[in-house]
């Protein structure tokens, strides 16, 4: 799938991928992946493992090959030069620093391809020592330094011979949490600072949220998504990718038309979102109801912190006043603002700033019934009462936050269980 | 998802420095070729020649086999070999166990004092038990009228010098226990014995195996003992000497040869396929096991361990005692007449040339071999030919010294070969050695340089600094203590060796392991004894330096290390 970025033409992108391919022995590793980068930009590759992110990533530098297609960097196709012949600056999980060199023999380590003299080779490691905020590390061995430190002189030595490309493979992967955090600030703040375009490949969605311009969402060797972090956080444009970044409730419903879904006995209103890339999701949207039956598999999906919970009463009441025809309060309802589910809370989490719920949906439909759905209640707004095991409720989910996804059972989609959002 | 429109794989457009690397791999794989694949080639081109160069096919080995006293020989040295074997496992293993495994006393002083073997030539312990056991051996007594001239001399000869080598590979297969399946056998209640047969024997399964094929392929291969001690008792190793020297029969010696690779072939192809398996036995999250006093169980592993190092510590003084014996057993009064070689139509240059030998072996074995190795391992691309590069520096463990020796002459000494000039020269002597020992040395350069950071070389391209200023400034440095120990084990080697050497010395390079065999092949025992102890005084003062340079020098240059 191609991603189509919006730019000027007098601009043309600083990386084109073309149709990129990388098989290894009886598996392709990256299926026709394209993509362009603009100068300057900060782009995360993010995935599971496995998802091609990191080959796609050494593509990039030369270090692996691809099987075909073509890499153009600053106007320039390299897709068949050497890492040596490329320009990029690196930087992996591992800090691969020289353990015998001291660091700042280590940052200068490529200051000699320069053909510097002395004194403009120590000029440079203090600036850059200094840009990395430990002047005083120098004379110190790699293994004298914390993880960080260590971590921060290997993107110093990256840096140190200018390259116009930054290359990231997971950095911080090996970091404690709270260090993590912090680089995770410096690391962007410095690319902004010198305006370099940079990669950074990892499989942490609160990382690339956090730190990139935009996020490119890869799974199974293509990619699934481009866009900023908003975009993929808001408007997931497949089941994967809502699943995969942040928490979303996915419910099996069938398609019906672009306004309406079936679920269970229920007809669920749902807003389109003219950015959801539901034409490339198979459904045809303009011919009414769908004929093939087994084209209409959807999921429902909705994130955990859009849902309210309503007490059990009140949603007679106000289910009463907005819709003509009063139905038993047993029964989920829908009207053209929100929907309501009623359920059961079956455990209730205290995640620091909100509540999560788990709670089994009052159904009789067989394939909702084994899917428990997770409401996040912020702390100041949750009733105690409403949080113990047992409790009935009743949950209001606004049309224009539900969304729907293509549902494919013949790759059954496992939702991930441990998926947290950023606290 | 289309597999079958597979594309063809595009290839990259080549860097100077790709230039540069492959040239150098193809340069390595020039001269394992020379050195060792073209020689063995024509080794087994001469066993189906005649006298004149014809072929007569396998008329050779029918000419073998019909022999009886030769074919005898076959069975001969698979008996020693087996019996050795069983006899080093046996020992070997119990003294691991008691290392690994139980909580005696002066574990440290009694695996460094096991390692006494390793530095002296093969033809030590046997001059020492003919002391011991021979006719006017102090011990002769013990053999209860048994003759140490033949098997049983081989076989305890052997046993002393296989011993430290099967010994650290079992110290090895012992200490990777995980503590984790110990506690499950206690929380189940099994008896000790069960689990040592449930748990300890399975797990070290393998180095048992492993183990066994190369005691068996050291046993059927070494030409010292048999030589010294053998007597009438003919084995193969000792055939192809008397062939070669006494009939100077090459065809014979080059079928004797080709008959000499196969058990060493095949053990060396167990032993490969048994390693692979071992890889996948062993998981990363083991917890490693303490052992846990038990005062009856320590006693006895202490007493056994003491009395297998007492026997090496006899063996060792006994040579070393008639060394210095004035006239054994008549004036025991101690002497350096021996140390004069020159009275006995030897020569202290023959010593001399050995520690030349030993010192050029090091120096460039280390060399070639790292570097080798690296390109193996840290080289780029090119992996077809760097994993040919592999395989063929596996070779020379499956190769017997004697077998690579006779395959020089063969190669080197024929009249067409334009490497003919380093024939009977020190050259050809060095050769020889770096490729005898190029295996194990091999695999220890392959083993540090895994676990150095894979990503070394990509920061370096990306940085546009050639593969070979890293591998001088990061690689090296780094893998020094590697280095060092590898040089250690060529210099020891090539200073002990009698086999890899023994066609291919002339009378200007003559060395002092082959001295030794000489001036007791004429009857010289006292001086041979003087010899063997001269090398391995030679070799214990190099390791010590070595001990001393890893201590002093690697902690002044080594800075990083410690944190």
């Amino acid at each position: 799938m191609t991603a189509q970025i919006q730019r000027p033409l007098s601009a043309p992108p600083y990386l084109q991928i073309k149709k990129l391919w990388k098989h290894y022995s009886g598996f392709a590793a990256l299926k026709e992946v394209s993509l362009e980068i603009k100068e300057g930009e900060f782009v995360c590759f993010l995935g599971p493992s496995g998802c091609g992110k990191t080959t796609l990533l050494r593509a990039i530098a030369g270090l692996d090959l691809q099987s075909k297609g073509q890499i153009w960097q600053g106007g320039r196709d390299v897709s068949l030069l050497p890492p040596e012949q490329r320009d990029f600056g690196i930087v992996f999980q591992s800090y691969a620093l020289f353990p015998n060199l001291t660091v700042a023999n280590n940052i200068a380590y490529g200051l000699r391809s320069l053909k510097l003299d002395k004194n403009q080779i120590q000029k440079k490691v203090r600036e850059l020592l200094h840009t990395i905020g430990l002047p005083d590390v120098g004379e110190k061995y790699p293994s004298q330094l914390s993880g960080g430190q260590q971590q921060r002189i290997a993107l110093a030595r990256a840096l140190a011979t200018e390259p116009s490309l930054l290359l990231l493979d997971e950095p911080l992967s090996a970091l404690d949490a709270r260090v993590r955090l912090h680089l995770r600030q410096e690391i962007r703040s410095l690319q902004q600072k010198l305006g370099i375009t940079t990669i950074m490949v990892t499989h942490d969605q609160e990382e690339a949220l956090t730190m990139a311009d935009r996020i490119v969402v890869m799974n199974h060797g293509i990619i699934e998504q481009v866009g900023t972090p908003e975009e993929i956080y808001q408007r997931p444009n497949s089941a994967f990718v809502a699943n995969f970044v942040g928490t979303m409730n996915l419910l099996p419903c069938h398609y019906l038309n672009s306004k309406q879904v079936r679920m269970g006995s229920e007809l669920v209103h749902y807003k389109l979102h003219h950015n959801t890339a539901h034409q490339t999701l198979g459904f045809e949207l303009n011919h009414g109801p769908v004929q093939k039956p087994q084209k209409s598999k959807a999921w429902l999906a909705f994130r955990p912190e859009v849902a309210e919970l309503v007490p059990f009463n009140h949603a007679q009441t106000d289910l009463d006043h907005e819709s003509a025809a009063p139905k038993s309060a047993l029964k989920p309802h829908s009207n053209a603002q929100a929907h309501y589910f009623q359920g059961q809370v079956l455990q209730s989490e205290f995640m620091g700033s909100f509540f999560r719920l788990k709670i089994a949906l009052h159904t009789n439909h067989a394939e909702l019934v084994q899917q428990p759905i997770h409401v996040d209640i912020a702390v100041q707004q949750a009733n105690l009462d409403c949080l113990t095991v047992g409790h009935r409720l009743t949950i209001k989910v606004p049309v224009d936050q539900i969304q729907v996804y293509e549902r494919n059972d013949s790759t059954p989609f496992k939702q991930p269980q441990s998926v947290e959002v950023a606290a | 998802m289309i597999l079958a429109a597979q594309p063809k794989a595009t290839s990259a457009r080549l860097s100077p420095q790709d230039l540069i690397q492959r040239l150098v791999i193809v340069l390595a794989l020039v001269f394992l070729a020379v050195s060792l694949i073209l020689p063995l080639g024509s080794m087994f081109i001469k066993s189906l020649q005649d006298r004149h160069g014809a072929f007569v096919g396998l008329d050779n080995f029918a000419q073998y086999f019909g022999n009886p006293v030769l074919f005898d020989s076959i069975s001969n040295s698979l008996q020693v070999a087996l019996i050795s074997t069983l006899i080093v496992i046996v020992l070997a293993f119990l003294f691991a166990y008691g290392l690994t495994r139980t909580c005696m006393p002066g574990k440290k002083s009694l695996r460094a004092l096991t390692l006494l073997p390793l530095f002296a030539p093969s033809l030590l312990p046997a001059i020492s038990l003919i002391y011991l056991f021979g006719n006017q051996g102090v011990l002769k007594p013990v053999l209860m009228g048994g003759s140490i001239y033949g098997e049983i001399g081989i076989v305890m000869g052997m046993c002393f010098w296989v011993f430290p080598h099967v010994l650290m590979m079992l110290i090895t297969a012992l200490s990777n226990a995980d503590a984790r399946l110990y506690e499950a056998a206690k929380v189940m209640k099994a008896s000790p014995l069960r689990t040592f047969f449930t748990v300890t024997l399975p797990n070290a399964k393998y180095g048992l195996i492993s183990a066994s094929f190369v005691a068996f392929t050291l046993v059927i291969t070494d030409f010292g003992v048999p030589k010294v001690i053998g007597g009438d008792f003919n084995v193969l190793a000792t055939d192809i000497y008397k062939q070669v020297v006494g009939q100077q029969n090459f065809q014979m010696g080059a079928v004797v040869s080709v008959i000499l690779l196969l058990p060493a072939l095949l053990s060396f192809a167990a032993d490969r396929l048994v390693q692979k398996k071992q890889v996948s036995m062993q998981s990363a999250r083991a917890v490693s096991f303490v052992p846990e006093a038990n005062p009856l169980k320590d006693r006895l592993f202490f007493v056994f361990c003491c009395t297998v190092v007492l026997a090496i510590l006899l063996i060792t003084a006994m040579a070393i005692y008639a060394a210095f014996v004035s006239f054994w057993p008549y004036n025991m009064t101690l002497t350096f007449n021996h140390f004069d070689f020159e009275a006995v139509g030897a020569s202290w240059e023959a010593y001399f040339n050995s520690l030349k030998l030993a010192a050029w072996t090091a120096l460039i074995g280390t060399g070639v071999i790292f570097f080798n190795a690296y390109l193996v391992e840290k080289g780029r691309a090119f992996e077809s030919v760097r994993n040919l590069l592999h395989l063929m520096a596996m070779i020379p463990m499956a190769v017997p010294g004697m077998v690579l020796g006779l395959s020089y002459i063969f190669f080197f000494n024929a009249a067409d070969n334009p490497f003919h000039f380093i024939y009977a020269t020190m050259a050809i002597l060095v050769l020889n050695s770096v490729v005898h020992f190029y295996t194990v040395c091999h695999l220890t350069s392959i083993t540090a340089l895994k676990q150095l950071d894979a990503e070394f070389e990509s920061v370096s391209a990306s940085l546009k600094i050639p593969f070979y200023i890293t591998f001088w400034r990061v690689t090296l440095p780094v893998s020094l203590p590697t280095v060092l120990e590898i040089s250690v084990y060529l210099f020891v080697n090539a200073m002990t060796t009698v086999s890899a050497v023994v066609f291919l010395y002339s009378s200007d390079s003559m060395l002092a392991s082959i001295t030794v065999m000489n001036l007791d092949e004429a009857g010289n025992t006292a001086p041979a004894a003087a010899m063997a102890v001269l090398i391995l005084a030679t070799c214990l003062l190099i390791k010590g330096l070595h001990w001393l340079l890893s201590q002093k020098l690697l902690v002044v240059t080594q800075g990083w290390r410690s944190r």
